[in-house]
């Protein structure tokens, strides 16, 4: 009677098995690496050319490595020690970025997982460890997204003085007042007018007629859909943005996330430097549009220290010098979008850009009269500028769509697009949360939250042997499988491992041994009552399921409602404290029944129930 | 081993005014602690800035904050954290825009202090907005382990049960709270968690009395009165809820006493919970439902074939 089908013990010891493997990367701790990844999204990146560059000099300065591992957009090379993996860092910075200004690639410091290779390639990774035991910085950002949709508004109101203007059809002001624009016209037929033009040409905008005393008052709003989309785009724009910024700090592993409808969460594993971080992800860049003087001898002039008045020397992303001219033509204000794709005529890669109404006037204009010559566009930042690009004009550009083409690969067309787009941020931003911790915290958290579990365990066991004797034995085991499973869930899953999250291991740990006890109760219960062994073992087992189920899914309940409810340290204890009420269900009815069956289920007559 | 055989029920029903007297005492107690001087709420409630360091050199407080209120931090709060060279500075929310740099304005004043120097080990900085939503979340996660916890008893046992097992669970709530108000300590996010797990966790030991009540009704048909099922219930899972909770607190007391710190409050509010979890399942709750009156008759339904099987 107390014996588990074949099956039952198969699927036992299987689950068992899966546990161990995804535990065991664990055991092997972090290596020391030096991480490599491309300065810019889609830039031509070759970790094996790379590799072999590295690879003398590395062995030159006496700086011994534990193996490169290539990924497609990453180049990281393990050592054996922080110093080394210090002292290397330096050196691939310096050899690979010989212009601090201008870096080619990232070189960020990083700890790799020391999981053997035969367990990574089963995809057994060990746990994702939160900012609180690895160190580093967790920004929630707010975007203000009143001013990305007042600021859009102004834009809208631009474009509506020039429409009119274009339309020829007279008005008498129009303004944003708040989140309506209001234009003033002298009479009915001119505002109605207006209302067609609008209706045509703006979809996002419903227009009401107001008759106010002599003259027409015409109001006109954003559909809520429109300004759906503007706090959407505000807000994945700004997201990309950061995205770009953070890529210049060098964070191996940086989590940038959007929550909840305005807000951007930001983690920085690692980052020390708060003050620099915070510079960054505030920053705001601008895009310029300017002519380029070619005036023959004037480069070299320039080169030679000599620069024409009015110009500037700059540099081209390949690092070609340029003598632009100081005037500024359009600035990134007037950019509505930028987007990669293909010359209509030639099939080259190009980025298509589209101007709102007033940058597309002066686009015009300017092209018209400086068709032959070049134009360049600039990326400035903290008063850097950088030249993306610089083509030649070759027709005067109307309409405000403008394209840039020539010489260019698609993933450059795609890097320069997204630059145009992310190169600000749509909408302003503050932090309305930041918590840092120092390596050296994180690394005493883990030390402290492994010693509390560990001496937690320890006390139970010996206090729970001690007590029940060979089934106390099985209810540790069973207690320890738990632990198993529970770090292989959490490893899988890849959930955050916060400090919160260790002790809600711990707490679970102690909560988990209930449901042995209550079995071991039972059975010591039926025995009193003069029941034999082999019967008071599968009564005390069955009868106690239906108080543990009972028990576990009160626990349960609070554990769902700190993992709906919390944020932050909470939800790190609630996603391990749920998880772990599920393991616990598992290891302390089914493993520690397997163990006693295989003990006392094939014997006929038990002379004496190990059980104290 | 075995500790606990008594050999016969224990009268704890016959006691239960007097039980219920210390728990009122220590509610009340309670509750005028918190009216009186209020929990001591951490800046994730508040709204505010919270800045770990540690001195190069033991140093005192008061210099610190002398030197952080001589710069216009008057408000700010120095204390010893741990050891004599950790220091936790707390600083209200100073205002928008302000409080952003909050932390580095504390770092710069604190490179100007001659007596050490200090390393920044943790900084914690929360919008007054970000600060009301984590509160009204946590209420919200509190309702919802009352009413979900009530619903499932009242589902799995009777109305009156589970009307019992929370209100004896929630006066370990207010006592919790009542120690950290009493005592001034400081209530964060994690010692919330805390309390909603205690919550979770004394209802096992009521839903743990409940089954065994239940289960004797069943089988004795009319033979014993409520109180002494409820006497018969307690004595018989005694044992188990001892070593139960001798095991889950030695767990709690260790990570109190080796988890640093930062979980110190957080592992205090189980222990608190924990120990009068015990209290209140077995002399509240019991009492609370022999007082509603429950019989044989509200648990033991008609009988339906399965039931039968099982006695």
């Amino acid at each position: 009677m107390n014996r588990y089908p074949l099956w039952k013990n198969l699927l036992i010891a299987f689950v068992l098995l899966l546990g161990a493997i995804y535990a065991a990367p664990n055991l092997f701790g972090e290596i020391p690496a030096v991480q490599i990844t491309p300065a810019r999204a889609g830039a031509p990146f070759d970790p094996y050319a790379l590799a072999a560059r590295l690879e003398p000099k590395l062995s030159e300065a006496g700086l011994a490595h534990q193996g490169f591992l290539y990924d497609p957009g990453a180049l990281r090379i393990r050592f054996a020690d922080t110093e080394t993996q210090i002292q290397a860092k330096d050196l691939i910075e310096s050899e690979l970025n010989p212009d601090p200004a201008k870096p080619e690639v990232i070189v960020a410091l990083n700890l790799l997982p020391g999981t053997p290779e035969w367990l990574a390639r089963l995809g057994a990774k060990p746990m994702y460890l939160g900012l609180d035991l690895r160190g580093g910085v967790h920004f929630l950002l707010e975007v203000d997204m009143e001013g990305a949709v007042t600021k859009r508004l102004d834009a809208i109101a631009a474009d509506l003085r020039s429409l009119m203007r274009s339309e020829r059809v007279r008005h008498q002001g129009i303004s944003r007042s708040g989140k309506l624009i209001e234009a003033r016209f002298a009479d009915e037929p001119s505002a109605e007018a207006a209302r067609r033009i609008i209706t045509r040409n703006m979809p996002d905008l419903v227009v009401d007629i107001l008759p106010q005393g002599e003259a027409v008052r015409l109001v006109a709003r954003l559909t809520p859909a429109a300004e759906q989309t503007i706090r959407e785009y505000a807000l994945k724009q700004n997201i990309t943005t950061l995205h770009n910024r953070i890529n210049e700090l060098g964070v191996a592993e940086p989590v940038i996330q959007q929550q909840g409808a305005e807000r951007i969460v930001v983690q920085l594993p690692g980052v020390q430097d708060v003050a620099k971080a915070k510079d960054i992800l505030g920053r705001t860049a601008t895009l310029e549009v300017r002519l380029v003087d070619d005036t023959p001898g004037a480069l070299e002039e320039a080169l030679a220290g000599r620069v024409p008045p009015g110009t500037e020397l700059l540099y081209e992303r390949n690092g070609r010098p340029i003598l632009v001219k100081k005037d500024v033509v359009l600035t990134g204000e007037r950019l509505t979008d930028a987007q990669p794709g293909f010359d209509g005529q030639t099939g080259e890669p190009a980025v298509h850009l589209t101007l709102d109404s007033a940058g597309s006037r002066i686009f015009r204009d300017v092209t018209r009269e400086n068709v032959g010559k070049r134009m360049a566009i600039l990326l400035i930042e903290r008063g850097q500028a950088e030249v993306v690009t610089a083509p030649v004009i070759r027709t005067e550009i109307s309409g405000g769509r403008v394209q840039i083409s020539g010489a260019m690969t698609v993933e450059e067309a795609r890097d320069i697009a997204l630059l145009l787009r992310a190169g600000s941020l749509a909408a302003p931003m503050r932090i309305v949360e930041e918590r840092t911790v120092g390596p050296s915290l994180g690394k005493e958290n883990i030390e402290r939250g492994v010693t509390a579990t560990l001496w937690g365990f320890v006390i139970i066991a010996v206090f729970i042997i001690s007590y029940y004797q060979l089934i106390g034995f099985y209810s540790v085991v069973a207690l320890a499988a738990n632990l198993m499973l529970l770090v292989a869930l959490l490893s899988l899953l890849q959930a955050t491992l916060t400090l919160p999250g260790i002790a809600a291991m711990a707490l679970t740990l102690g909560m988990a041994i209930d449901a042995n006890v209550l079995i071991n109760e039972r059975i010591r219960e039926e025995l009193r009552a003069g029941v034999s062994p082999q019967m008071a073992i599968a009564t005390g087992y069955e009868r106690a399921f239906a108080t543990i189920l009972d028990s576990n899914v009160t626990t349960l309940i609070a554990g769902l409602a700190l993992l709906v409810f919390g944020s932050g340290p909470v939800r790190g204890f609630a996603v391990v404290h749920c998880l772990g009420i599920l393991s616990s269900m598992f290891s302390a009815i089914l493993v520690s029944r397997m163990l006693v069956n295989f003990t006392y289920g094939g014997k006929k007559r038990i002379a004496h129930l190990s059980i104290g | 081993m075995e500790w606990f055989r008594p050999r016969q029920d224990i009268p704890f029903m016959r006691h239960a005014l007097w039980f219920n007297a210390v728990s009122i005492v220590t509610f009340v107690a309670a509750v005028l602690f918190l009216m009186l001087r209020g929990l001591n709420l951490s800046i994730e409630f508040t709204g505010g800035t919270l800045v770990e360091v540690r001195a190069s050199e033991t140093i005192s407080p008061e210099v610190v904050r002398a030197t952080l209120a001589q710069a216009g931090l008057r408000e700010a709060q120095v204390q010893n954290f741990g050891s004599a060279r950790d220091l936790l500075i707390r600083l209200p929310h100073l205002g928008d825009g302000e409080s952003a740099q909050a932390s580095e304005r504390v770092q710069a004043l604190l490179d100007q202090v001659p007596e050490a120097s200090f390393e920044v080990r943790r900084v914690e900085f929360v919008g007054p907005q970000v600060g009301k939503e984590l509160a009204t979340n946590g209420l919200m996660a509190l309702a919802f382990v009352i009413l979900g916890i009530v619903a499932y008893l009242a589902m799995r046992f009777e109305w009156r049960f589970a009307v019992s097992a929370i209100v004896a669970n929630l006066h370990d709530v207010v006592i919790i709270l009542g120690v950290f108000a009493a005592f001034q300590l400081e209530f964060s996010l994690s010692v919330l968690a805390a309390v909603l797990a205690v919550l979770g966790y004394s209802v096992n030991e009521t839903v743990i009395i409940f089954d065994r009540v239940r289960e004797v009704f069943r089988k004795r048909r009319a033979k014993m009165d409520t109180p002494a099922v409820l006497d018969h219930a307690i004595t018989a899972t005694m044992s188990r809820t001892i070593i139960t909770h001798a095991s889950t607190l030695a767990m709690v007391v260790t990570i109190l006493l080796f988890g640093g710190e930062t979980l110190r409050n957080f592992a205090l509010a189980l222990t608190i919970g924990i120990v009068f979890g015990i209290y209140s399942s077995i002399f509240v709750s019991s009492a609370l439902v022999m007082w509603f009156g429950v019989r044989r008759e509200d648990l033991v339904k008609p009988p339906k074939q399965k039931e039968e099987a099982v006695v």
